[in-house]
């Protein structure tokens, strides 16, 4: 797997304030990449700057292993985290000005519109003026015109902010889609948990600054900690026999697993909920060989770390 | 069609699309017409009212002399005596009463008008010019002169101004050179604010619409402006161009009812002018012969590098700012130079169309389409238009490289209000 886009120590100053500081990242093709951090972390900096809407300072960024240029305006696709479309102009004609700008002709504009409206449910809308949609039916505008001209890297900007669950989803399964049609994907947002799921590599950004980026998954499991969520059944449902059994498993826990209770919620009214945290060379099965001599285990779960918990880890290491 | 095209087309199209746009081109001709016919009426309902105007004369040497006129009825009352009189007009509540005392040829000052008003200046100056030649001419019999004489002698100049490739003028044409100077002068004025503000209000929707982000990342911002700027200015010549056709038609049709021929030479132009219908024909003859199609042509000149001047400009501010109402700070020292230019034009073009004054300020980039605008009735050397469109061409070609380097990063900042220190900081980035 070949990188679509690399980003190579980039250097951005706006006056005494440094946008961004010596910021590389690698983004694979095909793949779908994360770009995440707090407000004010400089992520829309560096997306500007692959938009070629500002230059940086130093540094130089590669679209399919070429320095960019003007030409590669209509490889990118880019939905902003303000999405902003003419409010008195009418959708159809609107969404063909904006894929022409990016260089499609007339009838190719119109036929890929056309395509995307029919596919979408908004054919009716075609004749209406933007401000008498909804603003979900606006971000849904805002997504065709994003990826209209089939660029070879989209970038969404906090990605799903506006749309209701149901538009969401429709528009996340697009956008997987779209992956397997070829494009590579880029995600900016605070919100972490919002495209945790969906990411195969991520980069964490703080003031300025890379923290962290690599794979999803080898991340995760630099970060578990090998502890596990569990529920057990009690005798009867009863709640003396959930004394009875926390008491139990209090007396024959081994004195190097860490204990604690658990929030989480199963079908009964009184099982045993808690966390366990193993040594990291035991594996999950001598757990489960201690647990099941307790009673029945109707939970069993690794607690993976969540982006958001090593993001404020990383922080607090560094 | 490339970027700048499409930006243009669009540009042209929401403008032009627009319904106050098509409201304005379409009634403000309207508008200016009933507004002429308007005032015309509005003045002749003032005049309608005729005044009695009572004359006690004891000298008994107005007796007859006072004529009666348009707006003014003469009424003797001589014989009643000052004090009759007076009851008299209060009573029937004339306008005034003129009293001339008995000895008014040795002392005129003891000449007094009653009145509860007091009478128009050209009321005045006719009653003081008739008692005035009257009593002139009497002191002049007195000493033995003879009037026919002096009447025969009597001149009258009315100076025919021709120019050295052999045109004439009057002072009527004069009049004529400085409203029609004046007017595309006033005009171009209004065109320049009204579609530089087109723009800045174009940029300011793009920005709070925040599709600006989307579309720099097709475009650069350049372009955008540009093309923002240039199809605002189509928009603007669309309608100078509408207006063209309508008065153009309206003096064809002038022309044509009554039965004008422009390209006979100027008759002579002075006193001869008795019918208000032979007014209009000298008028129009003289509207004939101004240099229109220069005229028409130098306004496009004229708008097209003034506009683009102010417009980029404007496009600055529109992008530095996040709403209409925070350009107020910006666009004091912009309306300025055109006030400058307006007055400028009013006072010194008019009184010396080819004076220092005038030259020197329609030279002035920032001035001289509305000063040049108005000094071409008048006629000027093509060398100063020649020099004068350079200047403002290369000025333009700053202003819009200046604007574009504020555009560029103004377009991206929100928040707070820039500061012209901060604005100018921007230009380094």
């Amino acid at each position: 797997m070949t990188d679509l886009l690399v980003a190579d120590h980039i250097h951005k100053k706006y006056g005494n304030y440094t946008a961004l500081n010596d910021l590389s990242i690698t983004v694979p093709k095909g793949s779908i990449f994360g770009l995440l951090g707090p407000n004010g972390a400089g992520k829309t900096t560096l997306i500007r700057i692959i938009n070629q809407i500002t230059m940086p300072d130093t540094g130089t960024v590669f679209l399919d292993g070429e320095p960019l240029d003007q030409k590669h305006i209509i490889n990118i696709g880019y939905m902003p985290e303000e999405r902003g479309l003419y409010k008195s102009m009418k959708v159809g004609e609107q969404v063909i000005y904006l894929a022409r700008l990016k260089g499609l002709t007339k009838a190719e504009a119109k036929e890929r519109s056309t395509y995307w409206f029919e596919r979408l449910g908004m054919m009716s809308w075609w004749n209406k003026k933007i401000q008498e949609l909804s603003k979900g039916q606006a971000q849904k505008v805002q997504f065709i015109v994003t990826v209209l001209h089939r660029p070879k890297l989209l970038i969404f900007d906090e990605p799903f902010s506006g749309f209701d669950p149901i538009n969401a989803s429709l528009i996340k399964d697009e956008i997987l889609k779209l992956r397997e049609e070829g494009a590579t994907i880029l995600f900016s947002t605070h919100r972490m948990e919002s495209v945790e799921q969906m990411c195969d590599h991520i980069a964490l950004m703080h003031k300025s600054n890379k923290i962290l980026d690599g794979r999803l998954v080898d991340i995760k499991r630099a970060y578990r900690t090998n502890t596990f969520e569990i529920g057990l059944e009690t005798a009867n449902d009863s709640l003396s026999g959930l004394q009875l059994l926390q008491t139990e498993v209090l007396n024959s826990i081994p004195s190097n697993w860490e204990m604690h209770e658990a929030h989480f919620k199963t079908i009964n009214e009184n099982d045993l909920k808690i966390q366990v945290k193993i040594p990291e060379d035991l594996k999950p099965n001598e757990l489960l060989n201690f647990l099941a001599a307790k009673g029945t285990i109707n939970h069993f779960v690794e607690v993976v770390p969540t982006v958001n918990d090593i993001f404020i880890q990383t922080i607090n290491a560094n | 069609m490339g970027a700048l095209g499409l930006i243009i087309r669009r540009e042209y199209r929401a403008r032009v699309s627009n319904r106050s746009f098509i409201i304005m081109t379409f009634l403000s001709p309207l508008i200016v017409v009933g507004m002429i016919m308007l005032i015309t009426y509005l003045t002749q309902l003032n005049q309608a009212g005729k005044q009695t105007i009572v004359v006690v004369d004891e000298s008994a040497m107005f007796y007859k002399e006072f004529e009666n006129t348009e707006s003014i009825d003469y009424l003797d009352l001589s014989p009643a005596g000052l004090e009759v009189a007076k009851t008299e007009v209060e009573k029937n509540n004339y306008f005034g009463l003129l009293y001339i005392p008995e000895n008014v040829k040795k002392n005129t000052s003891g000449v007094i008008f009653f009145g509860n008003e007091a009478p128009g200046i050209s009321t005045l100056e006719s009653i003081e010019e008739q008692i005035q030649t009257k009593i002139t001419n009497e002191k002049l019999l007195d000493r033995g002169v003879d009037l026919d004489l002096i009447d025969e002698a009597k001149t009258l100049v009315s100076i025919n101004i021709e120019d050295f490739q052999g045109e004439r003028t009057s002072k009527i044409s004069s009049w004529i050179k400085a409203g029609f100077g004046g007017g595309a002068g006033y005009l171009l004025m209004m065109f320049i604010i009204i579609y530089s503000n087109m723009v800045m209000r174009s940029v300011i929707e793009e920005k709070t619409n925040r599709i600006i982000e989307v579309i720099i990342s097709s475009v650069k911002p350049f372009k955008l402006m540009m093309g923002k700027i240039m199809g605002t200015t189509l928009a603007g010549i669309t309608q100078f161009m509408i207006w063209l056709i309508i008065g153009g038609g309206l003096l064809t049709f002038l022309t044509l009812y009554l039965g004008l021929d422009a390209t006979a030479p100027n008759t002579p132009v002075g006193n001869m002018a008795t019918t208000d219908l032979d007014k209009i024909e000298l008028i129009v003859l003289d509207i004939l012969n101004l240099p229109l199609l220069k005229l028409a042509g130098f306004f496009l000149i004229y708008f097209i590098g003034g506009y683009f001047l102010y417009s980029s400009i404007y496009a600055a501010i529109g992008a530095a700012v996040d709403s209409e109402t925070d350009t107020q700070q910006f666009m004091l020292p912009i309306i300025m130079p055109l006030m400058l230019a307006i007055y400028v034009g009013f006072f010194a073009v008019i009184e010396n169309p080819d004076g220092s004054v005038a030259t020197i300020f329609s030279m002035i980039p920032l001035t001289s389409p509305i000063v040049m605008l108005m000094r071409i009735p008048f006629g000027v050397p093509w060398w100063q238009l020649a020099l004068s469109v350079s200047i403002l061409v290369a000025s333009f070609i700053f202003t819009v490289w200046f604007g574009s380097k504020i555009y560029r990063v103004g377009i991206l900042m929100y928040g707070k209000k820039p500061t012209y220190k901060e604005i100018l900081k921007w230009i380094k980035y």
